[in-house]
């Protein structure tokens, strides 16, 4: 998982696909049912006006997260992709 | 014609459950098929609303419907999609098991919508699909096909805008068939899991009694849900089944088995395979919506704080202007109700119990109407317009500082006006302990009810003439303040203490904005209002009787003015037997009776003092009442309302915990007696400390 990056790293407006996030606890399950899995395609539409939490979409609606969630959803982006 | 066999077996109405996910329009679908033949109440045990309505076949046969509270998965995390689970598997002893489930989804967003309804085809149950928000979804550029959709699954599937109506007589008609086809529902268990399914499958059919199929959707569900939120009134597994359960989760954790992984992908892999064919995305799908637009604004980093401000400032503007005719009015119709009664009546206990006891007490309950209404007609209509999830996005990380979630903002803030409705608010708090802790420290803001007490005291502060309103605003803020900062600190000590949890998660879906549903709003607001009104009804009303009775008895003689009545009644017994307490404070047994009256409700307070001091009670001039607590004094002759005195008794009507209406909607929402108990020991017991170190130190520095 060399070219992942964390989800919460990504800028406002990039794309990216979901590589893989831990398995257990109850925010990935809900994360995993609410259809994040690992290929799908995702992008960070913005980030609340403190920082945190930020949004994305998914499957064509919108999710907010907290960065402690998001900073262990690993995504690929074409960037890291081709690097 | 022949009868349908369950239905002669059963001679009843048939029981349809609406299942969705939140925000899918199903409470506009519920309400168009229903109408007003809808039961609002409580399902047992826990505070989850049970919808419960009927409506009317082709046929003109009653069905029942039950409106479920949305939920995105059967693996429940809240308290509310835990009782939307119990009742779809039929744990649920008060509530029976649906006949047919009609699952409602939202053409938009049809993927995570289908997982939540390939989780209930399992159930083996007939099912009619409802696809909303067709004219949304083609306006997005998503064409959805649902005739193939119908085919491919074998159930009725029915195209609707349930906020144009459209599609509501197709529903009926399905609703109205006599037999239902079950699904063609297919797809094949993981191998990896499939063993333990098997196996806890046999067990619930040969243990728990389970029919095969709710059995192996058990199975699914015991095996995915990491966290089992278990809510009162479901049924406990039996030990076996427990066992072999607890076994298997035991062996994947050591094997390092992504178990609820593997069926979360194996579930949506079935339902993109199916959703192909079925949506088709026109080519020119706009890339930025008119929701994206304006998100563009209300989350922007200055713009977002400016809306959310002036959304909050019309919102209190409202409650406070717009409430106050119609309480001008409840008042003066109470009051002249009293009158009639009075002159009706011959004079004695009787008349007054009737006058002063119920028909005060009622008044005392309805006057707060108003203002429930109209702060839930504005929640209501944040709600469907899709605001609210802003409002929390926004101000998640504010609210996160002390362990809470964005969600808390809007019903701390509603308690402002009035912690009724911002008790009854933090019902959309998923998590039970941010919601607890939400409650808890709701009453510290301050309510309108506390300003007529803060008003006369800081008259009665400023010696002589006006009160500079430089002074009068500093201390309204000082107390606005120093309830919100007990609010929030009381808040972050509960979450690191008494109810320790996780840190609150944010995974929140922002629905796209939408034009709000009038309608919706009202029949929401109704339905908020009728609830307090009948359930903290009763018991305000009760208390309000014991209290006029502490007031009036021991009767005193007929020549005994009003203020020698009541120094001499239980009240003010109870007064001197507080004045040993509350003497530390600077407050004396006149006051003390103020303060048990305030049970009633805080504004109590000014109209007690008024009867005890013996001042005709004129609501438009505290002026002289004010000169009247400026000449009360202690027996040796101290002035009793001293500057410091004023400032402390504001301080104690910040913290302490005095509104019986609150303690009933607590008692209602938390559905015990321990909280709302422990809410009136601890915030009451902040307020004495609070204030006893205020007057100590300011007497000690010579005030």
């Amino acid at each position: 998982m060399a070219d992942s990056v964390p989800l919460s790293s990504l800028t406002v407006g990039a794309s990216a696909v979901i590589v893989a996030y831990p398995q257990s606890g109850p925010a990935f399950l809900r994360l995993r049912e609410m259809g994040l899995l690992p290929g799908t395609p995702i992008a960070l539409l913005r980030r609340a006006p403190l920082g945190d939490p930020i949004e994305i979409k998914v499957r064509g609606y919108r999710l907010t997260l907290r960065k402690t969630e998001a900073d262990h959803v690993m995504v690929s982006t074409p960037e890291t992709a081709s690097s | 014609m022949s009868v349908p066999a369950h239905l002669k077996a059963a001679p009843r109405a048939p029981v349809y459950a609406f299942v969705g996910n939140p925000n899918c329009g199903k409470s506009t679908l519920f309400n168009a098929l229903t109408g007003l033949k809808q039961k609002v109440g409580n399902y047992p045990g826990v505070t989850v609303e049970r919808k419960v309505g009927t409506a009317y076949s082709q046929h003109g046969q009653a069905m029942t419907v039950i409106d479920l509270p949305g939920a995105y998965s059967l693996a429940a995390r809240s308290p509310d999609e835990a009782v939307t689970r119990d009742v779809l598997l039929g744990r649920r002893t008060d509530t029976q098991m649906p006949d047919r489930i009609v699952c409602i989804v939202d053409a938009t967003n049809l993927e995570r919508n289908l997982y939540l309804v390939h989780q209930i085809l399992d159930l083996g149950r007939p099912v009619i699909l409802v696809v909303n928000m067709m004219d949304l979804a083609a306006s997005a550029g998503l064409q959805v096909r649902t005739a193939r959709l119908e085919k491919d699954l074998g159930i009725p599937v029915i195209a609707c805008e349930a906020s144009r109506g459209k599609g509501v007589i197709e529903l009926k008609l399905a609703m109205s068939r006599v037999e239902l086809s079950l699904a063609k529902h297919r797809w094949d268990i993981p191998a990896p899991i499939a063993p333990a399914v098997a196996e806890l499958q046999a067990s619930l059919q040969d243990q728990d009694r389970k029919p095969p199929l709710i059995a192996r959707a058990e199975a699914l569900l015991l095996l995915t849900d990491q966290d089992p939120v278990r809510v009162a009134g479901s049924q406990p597994l039996s030990a076996q089944t427990s066992t072999i359960l607890a076994g298997w989760k035991k062996r994947w954790a050591t094997e390092g088995m992504d178990w609820s992984g593997t069926l979360v992908s194996a579930r949506y892999d079935a339902i993109g395979k199916l959703t192909v064919d079925i949506v088709k995305r026109a080519d020119n799908t706009v890339d930025e919506t008119t929701s994206d637009r304006i998100d563009a604004y209300v989350t922007h980093p200055v713009w977002g704080w400016a809306i959310l401000g002036g959304i909050m400032g019309l919102l209190f503007l409202s409650i406070f202007t717009l409430a106050e005719f119609p309480m001008n009015f409840i008042d003066s119709q109470i009051a002249s109700l009293g009158d009639l009664v009075k002159n009706a009546m011959e004079p004695g206990d009787l008349r007054d119990l009737i006058t002063d006891g119920a028909i005060a007490g009622v008044g005392g309950v309805v006057i707060f109407l108003p203002q429930i209404l109209i702060l839930f007609f504005f929640i209501g209509l944040l709600e469907s317009t899709g605001y609210m999830a802003r409002a929390a996005f926004i101000m998640d990380r504010l609210m996160s500082r002390v362990g809470l979630n964005g969600k808390s903002f809007i019903p701390l803030l509603s308690s402002y006006a009035c912690a009724i409705p911002g008790i009854m608010a933090t019902r959309t708090i998923e998590e039970p302990k941010d919601r607890l802790v939400t409650i808890l420290v709701a009453p510290f803001m301050s309510c309108s009810a506390r300003l007529p007490v803060y008003l006369l005291m800081i008259a009665a502060l400023v010696p002589g003439g006006e009160v500079p309103l430089l002074t009068k605003v500093g201390l309204m803020l000082l107390m606005y303040a120093l309830g919100t900062f007990g609010a929030f600190g009381f808040a972050w000590l509960f979450k690191k203490t008494l109810l320790r949890g996780a840190p609150p998660l944010m995974i929140m879906e922002l629905p796209p904005y939408r034009l709000p549903r009038l309608r919706d709003v009202i029949y929401h607001m109704a339905e908020r209002g009728w609830i307090f009104l009948k359930r903290a009804g009763t018991i305000i009303l009760g208390i309000s009787i014991v209290l006029w009775f502490l007031t009036a008895y021991p009767k005193a003689g007929a020549e005994a003015t009003p203020s020698e009545q009541i120094a001499q009644s239980y009240a003010g017994m109870g007064g001197h037997a507080l004045e040993p307490l509350i003497e530390p404070l600077g407050f004396n047994w006149e006051i003390g009776i103020g303060l048990i009256s305030s049970f009633a409700a805080r504004e109590v307070f000014v109209s007690a003092m008024s009867v005890v001091f013996n001042v005709e009670e004129d609501e438009e001039n505290t002026a002289p009442l004010r000169d009247a607590l400026r000449s009360a004094t202690w027996t040796d002759g101290r002035p009793l309302f001293t500057p410091l005195v004023c400032l402390t008794l504001m301080i104690f009507y910040v913290f302490a915990m005095q509104c019986v209406s609150t303690v009933a909607v607590v008692k209602r929402e938390t559905n015990s007696w321990r909280w709302p108990l422990f809410q009136i020991g601890y915030m009451t017991g902040t307020a004495w400390v609070v204030c006893l170190i205020v007057y100590q130190v300011g007497a000690a520095l010579g005030f």
